[in-house]
């Protein structure tokens, strides 16, 4: 792939996860999207569908380009929790593909739950099949949604969707729905723990 | 010469206003004057005005220089002029010396027109609120009914945060920097011994020094060279100071041994030469009772209900003085009413004073948020 073909198709998978994720969130909602990078997806969420909120971002260069993006941006660091957002303030939280980033997991969960009504989280599933291939061959893997190197990764947390799933029932947090796709954007069905590379999920506290 | 992007010579104005000004102490001024500068242009539409608002120390000199000295560069020139993040070709801005100050503005240096003598202690104590309803009058002198943004540092931001509660429709963006929605129990400590220090000179004569024809310079120096430590870094003044010796070895006596006390008596030295001691202790009276909650059961959400003003805050992370917990006080109060906040941490070494430096990172951010204000 040439470098122009790279970014046409990152663009490309933007959109879908933006896609999805919109798909989830009511017209005019407020939201809170927890490592929110540029603002992009809180852009396009004002954008597509008038909703309103907040990125919180660590990162001084992603928080510029916010402000440039004319996102509304907090910069703090998540893994002290959310302590100053009010309970069940945002209709929705979104963790877009950086909850593996961070090490407070359960808690990260938790706040996201006090604080909005419903979570969207957004994950690279480890346990998708040609991760296990690159294992089995002896190296950690590098795909289309774990792109680094692990000398050289943000993610400190690998985890697959049965993880997942287990840590959520361990929590009393409900799955509302979830969407798995593969390497090429199809919404995969059968064994999504096998043949999904990236999983959504729509979460909720258990009545 | 000036560089490219300075706004050149500047001359500085001043205005009276003879309705008197009700004051929130419940004192009354009969009229006073403010000393002001301006940048770049009032457009048509009187939409790109921005007010920069002092802090302690500061005047209406915020950009420029005088053309009969060429080392009077405004104190804030880093960041206002043409092309610069504050940029001059864009916005019309313009900086006021706050009342009672001694820059040229109605202040306790000023002639009490009841006595046809200098005010000295009988100036009224003045504070933010009366800081921002002085400067609306300016502002409709200028014919600005709206500021496109209201920007200050320390003190000066928590004028840019009064401006949202006083003249919520006055005002379409905030920038509030370096500062803090109260004092804390330390930062009056901190004021009260620079108080205690220009109150105990013998030079102070309860105020009327003026009329002595002295001034409090030991106390204004202890004032500023306590203020000083608390604008700096522990790391920074460790960097720049750590435990140099003035003359390369101890001295055993109080003389000057390390460098640092050299740098703090030069800085109350400079300060104690040109600043009024009547108008210090009264900055550090307004910064002490700024308290937006303070009628809202100490509720600063409360407090902030009535603003409508998309805001721009910013700390730095070594500044101790107004430390970012206090930044992220205000964050937390706008977004409980849904409002629009931009919040940075910035990382930089040189405590509070940062919001003076030309930091990269810093300009940049102001620069981008600036840019996207429209006009």
């Amino acid at each position: 792939m040439t470098e122009q073909e790279r970014r046409i198709r990152a663009e490309q998978r933007e959109r879908f996860d933006f896609a999805v994720i919109a798909n989830w969130i009511p017209p005019g909602e407020r939201v809170l999207d927890l490592g929110c990078g540029d603002g992009r997806l809180l852009r396009y969420l004002n954008e597509t569908r008038d909703v309103s909120g907040y990125g919180v971002e660590i990162d001084h260069d992603s928080v510029l380009g916010c402000i440039r993006n004319g996102v509304d941006v907090i910069q703090m660091d998540i893994e002290c929790g959310l302590s100053g957002f009010e309970d069940q303030s945002f209709n929705h939280v979104i963790i877009s593909q950086a909850l593996q980033t961070m090490h407070a997991t359960e808690r990260i969960l938790g706040e996201m739950l006090r604080v909005a009504e419903e979570a969207v989280v957004s994950f690279p599933n480890f346990a998708y099949r040609t991760n296990r291939v690159a294992i089995a061959e002896g190296h950690m893997p590098v795909s289309e949604d774990l792109p680094y190197d692990w000398f050289d990764t943000p993610n400190v947390r690998f985890f697959t969707i049965v993880d997942f799933e287990q840590l959520c029932a361990r929590l009393g947090i409900e799955i509302r729905e979830r969407l798995a796709f593969d390497e090429a954007g199809h919404e995969v069905s059968d064994d999504p723990n096998l043949n999904g590379s990236l999983a959504f999920y729509r979460l909720g506290r258990e009545a | 010469m000036s560089p490219s992007n300075s706004v050149g010579v500047v001359v500085p104005r001043s205005v009276d206003f003879d309705e008197p000004l009700t004051l929130k102490s419940g004192a009354s001024l009969p009229g006073f004057s403010l000393a002001f500068e301006t940048y770049g242009t009032l457009n048509a539409e009187h939409s790109n005005a921005v007010l920069v608002c002092h802090a302690l120390s500061g005047s209406h000199h915020v950009a420029g220089v005088y053309a009969d000295d060429p080392e009077s560069v405004g104190w804030w020139d880093n960041l206002v002029g043409p092309g610069k993040p504050l940029d001059t070709r864009k916005f019309f801005v313009v900086g006021v010396n706050n009342l009672g100050g001694c820059y040229g503005s109605t202040g306790p240096l000023s002639i009490n027109p009841q006595t046809g003598k200098r005010y000295g202690a009988d100036f009224p104590l003045v504070t933010v609120e009366d800081w921002v309803a002085a400067q609306a009058r300016l502002a409709d002198h200028l014919e600005i009914r709206t500021w496109a943004a209201v920007i200050g540092g320390s003190l000066g931001g928590m004028q840019a945060i009064e401006w949202s509660l006083q003249y919520p429709d006055r005002i379409r963006h905030a920038v509030v920097i370096a500062s803090a929605p109260k004092l804390s129990a330390q930062n009056i400590a901190f004021n009260e011994v620079a108080r205690q220090a220009i109150l105990s000179d013998p030079d102070f004569h309860g105020g009327y020094y003026a009329d002595y024809g002295v001034v409090p310079t030991r106390g204004l120096r202890l004032a500023r060279m306590v203020g000083h430590i608390t604008y700096l870094s522990d790391s920074q003044m460790a960097e720049k100071f750590g435990r140099q010796l003035r003359h390369g070895e101890h001295k055993f006596s109080y003389d000057v041994d390390f460098e640092i006390e050299s740098y703090l008596r030069y800085q109350g030295n400079k300060f104690a030469g040109f600043f009024d001691a009547n108008t210090y202790l009264m900055m550090t009276k307004a910064l002490d009772y700024f308290d937006p909650a303070y009628g809202y059961d100490g509720n600063l959400a409360a407090a902030f209900a009535r603003a409508r003003a998309s805001f721009f805050v910013a700390s730095f992370s070594t500044d101790w003085r107004f430390a970012p917990s206090r930044s992220r006080e205000i964050v937390f109060a706008l977004l409980h009413n849904r409002l629009h906040v931009v919040y940075a941490e910035i990382d930089c070494d040189a405590g509070h004073d940062s919001f003076l430096l030309d930091d990269q990172h810093y300009h940049a951010l102001l620069r981008a948020y600036l840019e996207n204000i429209s006009v």
